[in-house]
């Protein structure tokens, strides 16, 4: 290891980049340092090497930096991140270092923040049934352990409220293990990342909580680095102290947008609504830091969260996202309006791993079908919903009438449900077999028969009973 | 071999000076820790190289060397049940090395070459052999039967053949040419980029079944055809990648994971061998190659991924196979292109591509194809590729679905309506096409006879009529169509639901034979003839709408392979219920 080599030859600053020339032996990715004239410690890193120059991005932006008196340091390795068990119940900023005036962390070792790629042939398939006691994730979109579900959501929408609620409720039925959480902010108000504390905090989970903080006056460029701090902490506590972690990510579009900052400040071709082209491959080596491997205890369970610019799904953020991710949670408008809770728009959302996830000895044998059923039934009540908006009710069919009252009730009872409330699965299939009763049995046509003929007439009573008292 | 040095790093993207004498898409090794990189451009002594793995830590000044070679594979026996990276290492292997994750480096080789593998000769001393001749056989699993062809490029007569156990590296066949003897191993080495030679290229003649209705039903693609599947995320189309893999009736499959989700490989990797092909109740991954490049894997090794699938096909299309394809995203492959190309710096074309995206996704899908292979016994291989493709935002003028549109043959729509109210497959029935269906005309008739053609047709035009139906019934409702029309609807709805609708995790409605197909599609439309008949006798509308046959038509799905027989009491009960209705 040669001696590290300090330049002052910086030549250009603009936006959250810096030019240093005239460097030797720097590596691509490689962690820098610079000291400015008045001895404050900046930090950056190498976004490419060319010849002798090293163009540096600046973690904490530009403000204060000159192209004379600033003195560089090249460090020799990537950016890090020290871990040991000590980490549990610390809040740490944007960047890897404590702010909540405990002590220094006392390295096990240092992790490179960008990690490696898992070997697909060393996963091992999600499939344990995580209940969250919210209806429309557990009976609609199942949540499994190893998973990566953002919540797409929109500026105003109950999208904290929500990830709260699934923090606080997750368990695995039939084990006593909880979850570590770790939290990455970036860019979200103080306000908002006070809301997920002192709930924690409430709760008692702070003290298995992991917090890295980038509040929205932090700088916006540290962002880029913040979830990769966190998921490189989730990492060891997942795989190598055989932990479940939970891992929340918000506000992503904050992400994406210092994403943007960067490449625009290197001029480089921009991709769609500016931002760079090689936005997918950047997101994937965040969304993919989630999963299972094979004969290893741990698990990481992702649920990043992005606000929706103008609730418009198509925007490249969620849209990549959602091919990456497995599945998405959409939050609707509309539904919230109405005041539901949680606003969640079924038909929109979907669980991509719930099919392993679900059935028997993990849910209930009859999920699958009532799943597939009450989906059918209730986009069938959506479009008698959009009729009688143009024609009036009374150009309804009895059918459309029978499901237009049927997506009223599944709205109102199934997918509303308190920010307390806690249901079983049990409870949630139920629910579903005691809206889908009132439907006539040639409607059910998803559901096995045999799964007809076991739970259906238990329900048709209770209705029955109802009508007649 | 000539050695230069790094002058610039900037992502996957590496720059090295003093490479005299290198050529292009030749195979470099990058620094000491001996990356591998490919040259996609040459400046005078200047090399542009794409890193196929992450570029983290190098620098200015570390050493390039160049192997003289274009990226290749290793072709023979040891490929079946393999799961490759994007340059064909083979991710056991790795895991052997470096545990959990991938390090770089890494260095093995795609062919094991410990196993001992039964040759069987098939030629003789003293044959003349050219290329694509068949040498002898290795039964590499229970369903490859994995024949040693003479290499495209060597001609001449056999000296020596040999006969038992041998690892791939060594000799089996001695073979004088006109450049002296060539002693021959069971490995082929073909670089990626190069399509395969063939005899001659036939037109598809046969559908690939697949056991997916809406697929062989109305869009069916040829053995030997091109299809693509777009559609926004959540539409399904990874579902019906897999989907194809498992019940195409193709001798060998090749599944390219091409920038796609971990877990999704993970869940393939775990499934395959469990599950049964249908026609040998042998495990599938018996005939199975993966490559799996997902999203976070290095962006270059994903640009190689879905060449290395396809030449890996072609071989095994030389055998005289039917062989399909998956490439699950071209979208992926075509942004790491991109983003190789906006670190060229070169001028782009459409939405940042590069202005030569139509002509690599052209030449990608010609290399499917159905052909008279190389070899003097003119046997006949077929190379079926399907590419899955993920416009942004499910935006179909999306330059990457319309360069794919203009050269595949088949297009199954998926959309995001149908996929919202969780009908799957949620192929459009309205703006799918097939333009193999007039070839494939005569294989109809031979197999099922004109009704098939007719019936299809017909269930064709009664989806068409509901989709006009339905403007009216939005503006007036639907007790303003004549009966006539409202029965139209009725059918079109039990198409929708009782045919085209399938569930991919029913045990038995997961695979469809063609048999069955024709036999379901045959009691909606004898309940449909029969309903008109009836109205025409003065019947009601509504009467119809209520028979008890219609559930067991609406079941008829769920009905196992082995039990079709009841089909004809299904049918004798619609007859039954339409005359006392």
């Amino acid at each position: 290891m040669s001696m590290i080599k300090e330049y002052q030859t910086v030549s250009e600053v603009a936006g959250p980049l810096m030019l240093v020339e005239k460097v030797e032996e720097v590596k691509f990715e490689e962690l820098v340092e610079i000291e400015l004239p008045g001895g404050e410690i900046r930090h950056g890193k190498v976004l490419e090497v060319n010849q002798d120059k090293a163009l540096v991005q600046l973690f904490e932006g530009a403000r204060g930096v000159s192209t004379s008196g600033s003195r560089v340091r090249f460090l020799g390795r990537g950016v890090e991140l020290p871990v040991s068990e000590d980490i549990l119940g610390r809040v740490f900023d944007g960047q890897g270092r404590p702010i909540d005036d405990g002590p220094e962390i006392l390295p096990e070792k240092r992790l490179d923040i960008n990690g490696e790629p898992l070997n697909p042939f060393a996963r091992d398939y999600p499939s344990e049934f995580i209940q969250t006691g919210i209806s429309c994730i557990d009976g609609l979109n199942t949540l499994v352990r190893g998973q990566k579900l953002p919540i797409f959501s929109g500026s105003g929408l109950p999208h904290s409220k929500m990830a709260v609620q699934i923090a606080r409720q997750a368990k695995v039925l039939g084990t006593q293990e909880s979850f570590a959480v770790v939290f990455a902010a970036m860019g979200i108000t103080f306000e908002e990342s006070e809301y997920f504390i002192s709930d924690f905090r409430e709760t008692g989970a702070i003290d298995r909580a992991v917090l890295f903080m980038n509040l929205a006056d932090d700088p916006a460029i540290e962002r880029i680095a913040t979830p990769r701090m966190a998921l490189t902490a989730a990492e060891y506590l997942a795989f190598e102290k055989g932990m479940h972690v939970l891992a929340i990510l918000t506000d992503m579009t904050s992400y994406c947008e210092a994403l943007r900052e960067v490449s625009a400040a290197r001029k480089e071709i921009p991709g769609r609504r500016g931002y760079p082209g090689y936005m997918y491959t950047d997101l994937a080596s965040i969304y993919e830091r989630a999963g299972k491997i094979m004969d290893k205890p741990g698990s990481i369970t992702q649920i990043p969260i992005l606000t929706m610019p103008e609730d418009d799904k198509t925007h490249p953020i969620p849209d990549l996202t959602g091919y990456i991710t497995e599945g998405q949670v959409i939050l609707s408008r509309p539904m919230h309006r109405k005041g539901i809770y949680p606003p969640v728009d079924a038909p929109e959302s979907l669980s991509r791993l719930k099919d392993k996830g679900i059935g028997e000895g993990k849910t209930r044998k009859d999920h699958a079908d009532t799943f597939n059923q009450l989906y059918d039934a209730y986009t069938k009540g959506l479009a008698a919903r959009e009729l009688e908006v143009i024609l009036g009710e009374a150009a309804l069919s009895q059918t459309d009438k029978m499901f237009y009252r049927f997506a009223e009730a599944f709205e109102q009872e199934y997918i509303k449900q308190d920010e307390y409330e806690n249901r079983s699965i049990e409870e949630t299939l139920d629910l579903g077999w005691k809206l889908l009763s009132a439907l006539p049995v040639t409607e059910l046509k998803r559901i096995d028969s045999e799964f007809l003929e076991e739970f259906l007439p238990k329900f048709k009573e209770e209705n029955t009973e109802e009508e007649t008292s | 071999m000539n050695q230069g040095r790094i002058v610039r790093v900037s992502g996957p993207l590496v720059v090295a000076e003093g490479m005299e004498g290198a050529k292009m898409f030749d195979v470099v090794r990058v620094s000491d820790q001996r990356l591998i990189g490919e040259i996609i451009e040459l400046r005078e002594d200047r090399a542009s190289i794409q890193v196929y793995e992450n570029t983290a830590g190098l620098g200015v000044g570390e050493p390039v060397e160049s192997t003289g070679e274009p990226l290749s594979v290793e072709l023979g026996p040891g490929l079946m049940g393999s799961i490759y990276d994007g340059i064909q290492r083979p991710l056991d292997a790795i895991k052997a090395v470096s545990g959990d994750v991938i390090s770089r480096g890494i260095e093995v080789p795609g062919l094991t070459r410990e196993k001992k593998w039964d040759f069987k000769p098939k030629a003789k001393k003293g044959d003349k052999v050219g290329p694509g001749d068949v040498l002898g056989e290795v039964q590499e699993t229970t369903l490859v039967n994995h024949m040693i062809m003479v290499p495209p490029d060597i001609e001449g007569e056999i000296v020596e053949i040999k006969s038992g156990e041998f690892t791939v590296e060594e000799n089996i066949v001695k073979i004088k040419t006109e450049d002296g003897v060539q002693e021959l191993n069971m490995i082929q080495r073909w670089p990626v980029r190069e399509t395969r030679p063939v005899k001659k290229n036939l037109a598809p003649d046969a559908p690939m079944v697949t056991g997916q209705r809406v697929i062989d039903a109305l869009f069916p693609v040829g053995k030997g055809g091109t299809a693509c599947v777009p559609g926004p995320f959540g539409s399904g189309k990874t579902v019906i990648q897999h989907q194809l893999a498992k019940w195409a009736d193709a001798d060998i499959i090749v599944y390219v994971g091409c920038g796609e989700r971990g877990n999704e490989m993970t869940d393939v990797l775990l499934e395959f061998p469990e599950l049964e092909d249908p026609r040998s109740g042998e495990p599938l991954m018996k005939r199975t190659v993966l490559i799996a490049n997902t999203s976070n894997m290095p962006v270059a090794a994903r640009e190689a991924s879905v060449y290395t699938g396809i030449t890996i096909a072609e071989y095994f299309r030389d055998m005289g196979y039917s062989v399909a394809l998956m490439a699950d995203s071209t979208s992926r492959w075509a942004e790491s292109m991109r983003e190789i190309s906006g670190r060229l710096e070169e001028m782009p074309g459409e939405e940042g591509y590069p202005a030569y995206l139509g002509t690599r996704i052209a030449e990608f899908y010609e290399r499917a194809g159905k052909a008279i292979c190389i070899g003097s016994d003119d046997r006949e291989g077929a190379l079926t590729a399907v590419g899955a493709v993920s416009p942004p935002g499910g935006d179909l003028s999306d330059p990457v679905v319309q360069s794919t549109l203009r050269v595949v043959k088949v297009f199954w729509s998926l959309e995001a309506e149908l996929a919202y109210s969780r009908h799957f497959p949620a192929i459009s029935w309205l703006r799918s096409y097939s333009l193999y269906t007039d070839d494939l005309e005569d294989y109809y008739i031979e197999n099922f006879g004109e009704s098939w053609i007719q019936m299809r047709e017909r269930a064709r035009t009664i989806l068409q009529e509901e989709d006009d139906l339905n403007e009216i019934v939005r503006l007036v409702g639907i007790d303003a169509l004549s009966p006539e029309n409202r029965l139209i609807m009725e059918t079109a709805k039990s198409i929708r639901e009782d045919f085209l609708h399938q569930n991919a995790f029913h045990e038995v409605d997961t695979y469809t034979s063609f048999e069955k197909q024709f036999k379901i599609l045959d009691l909606i439309m004898h309940l449909h003839d029969r309903s008109v008949e009836c109205l025409q006798s003065g019947k009601s509308i509504e009467d119809l709408l209520e028979l008890d046959v219609k559930e067991e038509i609406a079941r008829a799905k769920f009905t196992p392979e082995e039990q079709l027989d009841s089909f004809e009491q299904i049918k004798s009960n619609i007859i039954a219920q339409t005359e006392t209705s």
